[in-house]
């Protein structure tokens, strides 16, 4: 994985989850934040490369940036 | 020295896995080698799946109850008590009903889920749901007077109880309406947090052109915030909004506090998924909504996990190693309206495949749910 410069004030680790349990665990977390917050979604189903970035999209948030890793995924998702 | 298994939580997982250790080790228990105690905070078993037939006025909330100590074998300790404290290093319970502490050799927990509704602003007041016994009987009575205007369902909290019940209640609905004459004046409105109408794809794909076909208007990417039941709308955190006349949500669930600070997980316990086996401390089991485990909370679920943890406690309490393992396997019966259901199984590695709706799947489900108890008994 490429190491990345992003920073980042939540973690959610939704390596193991099944789909669509990684984009119910970030959206969870984004009930929970204050606008301007970036969370990072840790994620390692396939899923989550399509599922996250329309999410995000959909709901007018900011992805910062999404690092494609050999045994996950990471995405950085800043909260509008 | 007698081998104490303890098991907290009487719904359908605690309750077949409790028969069905009777059953297996029954010389160990009769020999006095082994003890079973079934901990439960309801002295009734609660068959919850009833609660999808009540607002239509198919099934009252009592044909969903019966006494545990009906259900439950002679040779199980059954004790009427909250748990309120697990030290999975003391490897005792804290009772909220008793001065002394219960011990255990090995624990499975089983408590299940709760409904969360007041994470959701509004929702309490603005919503219904037939995810209670009151809840169906309410909404039932709402559903009695609604004639005319807009019907949403909205799901609102996933992972939920019985993932398959809001497509259901959709349909049966349509139906339901249709039989009145009342179908044109009821718009039905289904909404998703994700991009389709089932966290199951397979399912998602099968279900969205029924619901089509049906006139069931679908709001996708829909994560309601907030209720607002004086203007009658329901707001997403996309910013899109859905004006209503009747709310029928599916609440945001929880596990009990206990596990948290038990140290088994956040509400719910973290397992190995294939043994069920707690993570964070030795000799426990979680089964049912309690295990997290990724596959769907369903009462056919918790039966086949009951089985796999039966076996491997039968094993461990005779020093064999255990060899058991969960697959994943998950049954769900689907209501497609009120003469016809569709069917599916699948497991960690095969998706579901649902099968065309048909009356004969229909009255296989209501055939379940009538010999359900046998079911609870550990015979079926």
């Amino acid at each position: 994985m490429t190491d990345t410069d992003v920073e980042y004030d939540e973690t959610v680790d939704a390596r193991g989850a099944a789909c669509p349990g990684p984009l119910m665990d970030l959206i969870g977390k984004m009930r929970d934040v204050d606008s301007g917050t970036v969370v990072r979604l840790q994620s390692d189903n396939d899923q989550s490369l399509t599922d996250v970035p329309e999410w995000v999209d959909e709901a007018g948030n900011e992805l910062v940036a999404v690092e494609e890793g050999d045994e996950h995924n990471e995405f950085y998702v800043e909260k509008a | 020295m007698t081998e104490h298994i303890v098991i907290v939580g009487g719904g359908t997982g605690g309750t077949v896995l409790a028969n069905d250790l009777a059953g297996r080790l029954d010389d160990e228990i009769d020999a006095g080698d082994v003890r079973v105690t079934l901990i439960n905070d309801d002295p009734d078993h609660v068959y919850k799946p009833v609660w999808l037939y009540v607002p239509f006025g198919q099934r009252e909330p009592a044909d969903g109850r019966r006494p545990l100590d009906e259900l439950v074998d002679d040779r199980v300790d059954l004790r009427i008590d909250r748990v309120t404290e697990i030290d999975t290093d003391a490897k005792r319970l804290r009772l909220q009903g008793s001065p002394r502490s219960v011990g255990y050799d090995y624990l499975t927990v089983a408590t299940g889920s709760t409904l969360a509704p007041e994470e959701i602003p509004g929702l309490a007041e603005g919503g219904h749901n037939f995810y209670s016994e009151s809840g169906a009987t309410e909404l039932r009575e709402e559903l009695l007077s609604f004639t005319e205007g807009t019907l949403v369902l909205s799901v609102v909290g996933t992972p939920h109880m019985c993932p398959a019940a809001p497509l259901e209640f959709v349909f049966m609905a349509d139906s339901w309406f249709r039989e009145r004459g009342l179908r044109e004046d009821v718009d039905i409105v289904y909404t998703y947090p994700i991009q389709r109408v089932h966290g199951n794809p397979n399912i998602g794909e099968w279900a969205r052109p029924l619901m089509d076909e049906r006139d069931i208007q679908v709001e996708t990417f829909f994560n309601a915030e907030s209720v607002d039941p004086e203007e009658q709308t329901l707001t997403s955190m996309e910013g899109t909004e859905v004006d209503y006349d009747l709310l029928v949500d599916i609440p945001p669930h929880s596990g009990v506090d206990l596990i948290e600070e038990a140290g088994l997980g956040d509400g719910w316990v973290d397992v190995d998924k294939h043994t069920l086996e707690a993570e964070a401390a030795e000799d426990v089991y979680a089964l049912g909504d309690t295990a997290d485990t990724g596959v769907p909370n369903a009462g056919s679920v918790a039966h086949y996990q009951a089985g796999v943890v039966g076996q491997r406690l039968a094993s461990e309490v005779r020093g064999q190693p255990p060899t058991a393992v969960y697959d994943g396997k998950t049954l769900c019966f689907i209501e497609t309206g009120m003469d016809a259901a569709s069917f599916v199984e699948f497991d960690y590695e095969n998706p579901p495949s649902p099968a065309p709706p048909s009356e004969k799947l229909h009255w296989s489900k209501l055939a379940y749910n009538e010999s359900y108890w046998l079911t609870a008994r550990g015979l079926l």
